[in-house]
């Protein structure tokens, strides 16, 4: 007999489930995560390599490298001193997923670090959309990129939980308005923790260092 | 966006819920995809037509219900749809609408026999 079933259920669901594990199980191994997301060239490896600099051994970190293809940003972040750097090459894919962090954990002693940083593949749409098991998504916005990005992807600055503000050493030299970069971004986010900063002059990143350590100690 | 991951998610939770059921085929999906979430039907379809090939799925009918945005400003008040993706609110100018439609992308119902 023909006949309909009622199901209602969310389509992406099973990545979202697998994120939950992924939270699980950092949660379990008392690792805070973050999920780094921005454009090409904002400066998502070079806040990893300052951020390690300044560290200075205070956290023990590991660093998950998403990337089209090759193994650059893996190996800046293994010199710059992460205790573990894994690539994972996504192979045309635009964007992380679950169970991509996933096959990256399994290769890690989780016991053995207290932050994990993973770098999503730069892209200012996809990487909204698939929920990766982190504590917090980050998102590295980067003046030259233009004061009108908050109005351009609402998707990517609606979701995120901190927001960075790379390379304000240049605005001098910028028509960036950051007022109206900041409206943007209130309005689709009110309140979100926003880091203003530059990885050049290192102006602004002991602020954003320093609540990573809070962070990672309360968890 | 991502029509392939989105298509096996969706023939994953097709074949789970008729297998619940003793269904021995499935003959409609019923799917609510909202203006926002940017999933193209025509895509899906494509990718449907190879994945569901060999499963009790296979020759199954897609139907999209397709859910309009809708936005109400924070600063005016005022319920609009964006208009070409223009987000600001058309009454004030205003940035910061809350989103009230248009999220949507789930699997309402399939039709087994």
């Amino acid at each position: 007999m023909p006949r309909q079933i009622k199901i209602v259920e969310n389509i992406l669901s099973a990545n979202d489930r697998l994120a939950e594990e992924n939270r699980a199980r950092l949660d379990a191994a008392g690792v805070f995560a973050i999920n780094l997301m921005a454009s090409p060239g904002a400066g998502k490896t070079s806040l990893i390599e300052q951020t390690l600099a300044r560290l200075d051994g205070r956290l023990r970190v590991a660093v998950v490298e998403g990337d089209i293809a090759t193994s650059l940003d893996a190996d800046r972040a293994a010199a710059a001193g992460a205790q573990a750097a894994i690539q994972i090459n996504t192979g045309g894919e635009c964007h992380l997923d679950a169970v991509m962090l996933r096959s990256a954990l399994e290769q890690l002693d989780l016991s053995q670090f207290d932050l994990l940083i993973v770098e999503n593949v730069g892209n200012l749409v996809c990487p909204a959309s698939f929920k990766l098991g982190a504590h917090a998504s980050v998102l590295v916005a980067s003046t030259p990129e233009g004061d009108d990005k908050p109005y351009k992807y609402p998707g990517m600055y609606r979701g995120v939980d901190v927001l960075v503000i790379n390379k304000i050493d240049l605005l001098p030299y910028l028509n960036f308005r950051m007022d109206y970069f900041r409206r943007g971004v209130e309005a689709l986010n009110p309140g979100v923790l926003t880091f203003p900063l530059s990885c050049r002059t290192g102006e602004g990143l002991s602020a954003w260092v320093d609540w990573l350590i809070h962070q990672a100690r309360a968890t | 966006m991502h029509e392939l991951p989105f298509t096996q998610s969706l023939l994953e939770i097709a074949l789970r819920h008729a297998q619940q059921a003793n269904a021995q085929r499935i003959t409609d999906l019923h799917i609510v995809i909202g203006e926002l979430s940017s999933m193209v039907d025509d895509s899906i379809q494509f990718y449907w037509d190879i994945i569901a090939k060999d499963t009790i799925a296979q020759g199954a009918r897609l139907h999209f219900r397709r859910v309009p945005a809708e936005l109400q400003c924070m600063v005016c008040f005022n319920k609009y749809r964006p208009q070409q993706g223009e987000l600001l609110c058309p009454t004030c100018g205003s940035v910061g609408a809350k989103i009230l439609a248009g999220e949507e992308c789930f699997l309402e119902a399939i039709d087994i026999e």
